[in-house]
């Protein structure tokens, strides 16, 4: 039998993703934050995570998908990166589950926009795909607003 | 073949970093006093050190420069040679080839290409005793080479190396003791009459220091910084976790548990001062390189120079001395090399042929202060302007009206200073502008003063951390701000009818007169959430908080939409996502635990485009107006009305403070009314009264009940130690104008009057008031 994998899951639009799980920091409930103008959409705010500010990203946003109804209120999954802990907001927490290494496909060619660089791959799962997370990619901003700014200037 | 065991060479090289620049410290130290032994044995005992240890790890280069240095020491040490500027230029050119070799280690693991023939020729040249030079008096070359890198302890050796006891003595004291003898060494030779009881003291006071050494050696271990940030981090949260539990605990009523949250308060605290205290490094870390630079430049540039530290042990954050390296390096070389004049040209003012350049590091007010001030030229302010106006910096007319203090701070100026002027001018401004701009990116201020003939004094204020800085919180919108102080200069709130026509627009640019100077105006809001422009806009506010920024040379008016308090804040860096928000410095933790952005005054100022043109001639026009006030007929007028349209001005210098007092808070003592005021009691004067003049609604005294009345506007007027309140109806303007007394008042109480805003105004005669209304009141400041 293959090696397993083990993925936090969670789901953006009905979509099922995944996020290795030694990535993952914690998951908690959405927290007040503090809204940072002039920031790219993607960043929602700031969190105080026990006296670390932390980041918090819309992976909504991100994959250029429809903003949540007003009344949802998204969970946060706290990630690791090279940068320190981030914030990844998201529709609903799913299980962690394990899968199989040979189930993994490179994402498919039809595969377009700003999801195409955030997901690494797939997983076939017996009754549905799971979209595996980038996640250095899904925290990058698309379009640096410096180069905004420059612009404006 | 250099050995690739990494972790051997780490400790190599960061081993003999340290030694090096102790080496260069200790050749100046050697160089001012030939005979100090210990020095030279210091410096001995470092090159050996690197030289064993480069043959260890086979560095064959390394080791032959490291040789002929140590060959040339050793006749030194043992007083063949005496030290003169020529042995100590080589020697201090081999400490360089070996830290060069090192360096090269460190990036490519090989000793490099370097050519060393000559530095080696010339350091075997200078072993050669010269013909016909005595040799020292009192040679200390009892000691063989070997032995001096492991110095001995024991108070046998001790006596023997220094005390020239001899080993056959000691042995025979030593049996004694063995025989059962229960007194010290240094007695029974005392006693054998083997050593003078005067050598005994000698030594153990050397075994003393000798252990001493050891000690901090042994007391201090390395520790990876990155560690000690990630220790400061877990620290903050301890203190958030700290807060809930004792907020928690308020609501408790267990005791034992209450005892515990204090015990756990107490400990955070303390542990938290611990850790900062890690991160603390003493300046004179930076500053010991600067004997080596300060003697390098002197030497050639023909100079004598001696340099002086005071306050070596003034500690500052790591990140804030590595910060304020290159300019303090920076401004030491340039007193050196523009500031101290040549011997001859010092001798011939009347001056000690040697300059002196004086380091200073105290902490005062929550800041590290440091002066680097020199006995030199001083600046010349004729050569600064002339450099001024053909850089086109500021223009002939203009040059003519600056004051001596602001020719001076034309050398912070970008463009002031370039290359080619480095060699040709002597005065200062290499490179000053970067200077400052490296002083104020870690909050700093940077003064110099200078005095012709006298000397040059540059006066840097520095955070002590860059960590924990004080902070105005502001809100625009829904959103709380911190603007951190330094950049702050005051606050400006225009109320009621002045909220409407104190703000007019040049071409639909806000701007508002402050002290008869247009200051461009920033809506917080509006800059940051433009989206929400219209709704802002429409709102006409009743209130206007204006506060004044510094952003480099300009200055600017932030309007926000509430100020709130000042706090300490901790700053905490943003994410890379948000490195393009020039707007913002950082973000903190506010203490209701929600996170708060720090304002960056400069980036506001590049957003909003009050910094859009060329710096030197934004610069240039700033000098300008400050040149148009002649110092001295300018004043700065505090304007109120007095009674019901009486206008006066006092000159705001004797101002001061303003306050607004309650009617009820007036106090009658005997004939006179009273307030109380930071613990003292404070007699109030009826301006309206004591000039003569109807009295308006607030200051008058025929109301029903003083509940009913206004509150009182009163202008504090302070002589040493005690305070005297000027009731006015109400307070109008500051204004900064020429103050021409254009008749001689012959009203009680007033100087003259003056045309202030194209209207009449009456000058209070404050002391004359001040004294009819309490004639002791000048007497007894002046006596207390």
């Amino acid at each position: 039998m293959a090696q397993g994998k083990q993925f936090c899951t969670f789901f953006l639009e009905g979509h099922f993703f995944g996020v290795p799980v030694q990535e993952v920091q914690e998951v908690i409930r959405y927290q007040e934050m503090t809204e940072v103008p002039l920031a790219p959409e993607i960043v929602r705010g700031l969190i105080n995570l026990r006296g670390q500010i932390v980041m918090a990203i819309d992976l909504r946003r991100r994959l250029g998908m429809a903003e949540r109804p007003p009344a949802q209120v998204p969970m946060n999954i706290v990630v690791r990166t090279a940068d320190g802990a981030l914030s990844l907001l998201v529709d609903q927490i799913g299980e962690v589950i394990e899968v199989e290494e040979d189930s993994f496909e490179q994402p498919p060619e039809n595969l377009r926009g700003m999801a195409r660089e955030a997901i690494h791959g797939v997983h076939k799962l017996p009754n549905r795909l799971l979209l595996v997370l980038d996640t250095e990619r899904a925290v990058s901003v698309p379009d640096p607003i410096g180069a905004a700014e420059e612009r404006k200037l | 073949m250099p050995v690739n065991d990494g972790d051997i060479v780490k400790d190599f090289l960061v081993e003999s970093h340290e030694n090096l620049d102790r080496l260069d410290r200790d050749l100046i130290e050697l160089e001012k006093n030939p005979e100090d032994s210990d020095a030279l044995a210091g410096v001995f005992r470092t090159i050996h050190t690197i030289k064993g240890t480069c043959g260890f790890l086979a560095f064959d280069k390394l080791e032959k420069v490291a040789h002929v240095g140590e060959n040339l020491l050793t006749r030194l040490r043992d007083g063949h040679l005496k030290l003169n500027p020529e042995i100590t230029t080589a020697l201090l050119g081999m400490v360089d080839a070996v830290r060069q070799m090192l360096g090269s280690i460190e990036s490519v693991g090989k000793e490099g290409e370097r050519d060393d023939t000559a530095l080696i020729a010339t350091l075997t040249r200078l072993q050669q005793v010269p013909e016909g030079r005595p040799q020292l008096a009192h040679p200390t070359s009892a000691e063989p080479e070997a032995e001096a890198a492991a110095l001995p302890t024991s108070i046998g050796e001790i006596l023997m190396d220094r005390a020239g006891v001899s080993q056959a003595s000691i042995l025979r004291a030593v049996e004694k003791q063995k025989e059962g003898d229960p007194r010290h060494l240094g007695e029974i030779l005392v006693e054998q009459k083997t050593a003078n009881p005067s050598d005994v003291v000698d030594a153990l006071r050397i075994q003393q220091s000798l252990r001493t050494q050891k000690g901090v050696v042994d007391s201090t271990i390395r520790v990876d910084v990155g560690l000690l940030d990630k220790v400061m981090n877990l620290v903050g949260e301890l203190v958030l976790a700290r807060n809930q539990v004792l907020r928690f605990g308020h609501g408790m009523k267990d005791a034992s548990f209450q005892a515990a949250s204090q015990q756990l308060n107490l400990i955070t605290t303390e542990l938290q001062e611990g850790v900062m205290k890690t991160r603390m490094q003493p300046i004179g870390n930076i500053w010991g390189q600067f004997p080596r630079t300060v003697r390098d430049v002197a030497l050639s540039c023909g100079k004598q120079v001696v340099i002086e530290m005071v306050g070596k042990e003034t500690e500052l954050d790591k990140t804030i001395i590595e910060a304020i390296k290159d300019p303090l390096t920076h401004l030491v070389r340039n007193s050196v090399d523009h500031g101290i004049e040549l011997p001859e040209d010092r001798g011939k003012a009347g001056k000690d042929p040697t300059g002196r350049l004086t380091l200073r590091a105290f902490h005062e007010g929550g800041q590290v202060h440091i002066e680097i001030s020199d006995d030199g030229a001083g600046l010349n302010c004729e050569k600064i302007l002339q450099k001024a106006v053909h850089k086109s910096l500021v223009s002939a007319e203009q040059a003519a009206r600056l004051t001596e203090r602001e020719v001076i701070n034309l050398i912070f100026l970008p463009g002031f200073s370039t290359a080619e002027r480095v060699t040709n001018v002597s005065g200062r401004g290499v490179g000053m502008d970067v200077v400052r701009t490296n002083i104020e990116k870690i909050g700093g201020t940077v003064d110099v003063q200078s005095k012709v003939g006298a000397g040059t004094s540059v006066h840097m204020r520095i955070p002590l951390t860059l960590a924990i800085i004080p902070a105005l919180i502001v809100r625009g919108g829904k959103d709380r701000y911190a603007i951190p102080q330094v950049s702050l200069l005051e606050l400006v709130r225009l109320e009621g009818e002045q909220a409407r026509t104190r703000i007019e627009l040049v071409h639909g640019a806000p701007v508002h007169r402050l002290r008869g100077r247009l200051l461009p105006l920033v809506y917080l809001g509006r800059e940051l959430r433009p989206e929400k422009e219209e709704r802002s806009r429409a709102a006409v506010d009743s209130v206007i908080n204006i506060v004044v920024l510094q952003a480099d040379q300009h200055q600017f008016g932030l309007v926000v939409d509430e100020i709130k308090d000042t706090e300490e804040i901790v700053v905490k860096p943003l994410g890379k996502q948000l490195k393009g928000v020039s707007a913002f410095a950082g973000a903190t933790i506010m203490g209701d635990g929600r996170v708060a952005l720090i304002l960056d005054a400069l980036g506001l100022a590049q957003r909003a485009n009050i910094i859009n043109e060329k710096q030197h001639r934004a610069v240039a026009q700033e000098r300008v107006r400050a040149a148009e006030d002649p110092a001295g007929n300018r004043q700065t007028l505090l304007l109120f009305q007095v009674g019901k349209d009486g206008r006066m001005a006092i000159p705001l210098s004797l101002v001061a403070r303003l306050e607004v007092f309650a009617q009820s808070a007036v106090e009658n003592a005997g004939q006179r009314q009273v307030v109380q005021y930071r613990g003292q009691i404070m007699p109030l004067i009826r301006i309206s009264a004591a000039a003569e003049m109807p009295p308006g609604a607030a200051t008058g005294r025929t109301g029903p009940t003083t509940a009913a009345l206004p509150p009182l506007q009163v202008v504090v007027y302070a002589g040493q130690g005690h305070s005297v309140g000027l009731v006015v109806e109400r307070i109008l303007d500051i204004v900064e104008e020429d103050v021409v007394i254009e008749r001689v008042a012959e009203r009680a109480g007033i100087l003259g009057s003056a045309v202030v805003q194209q209207r009449v105004t009456d000058l209070l005669d404050v002391e004359g008031v001040v004294r009819a209304a309490h004639p002791s009141f000048f007497t007894k400041a002046a006596a207390g």
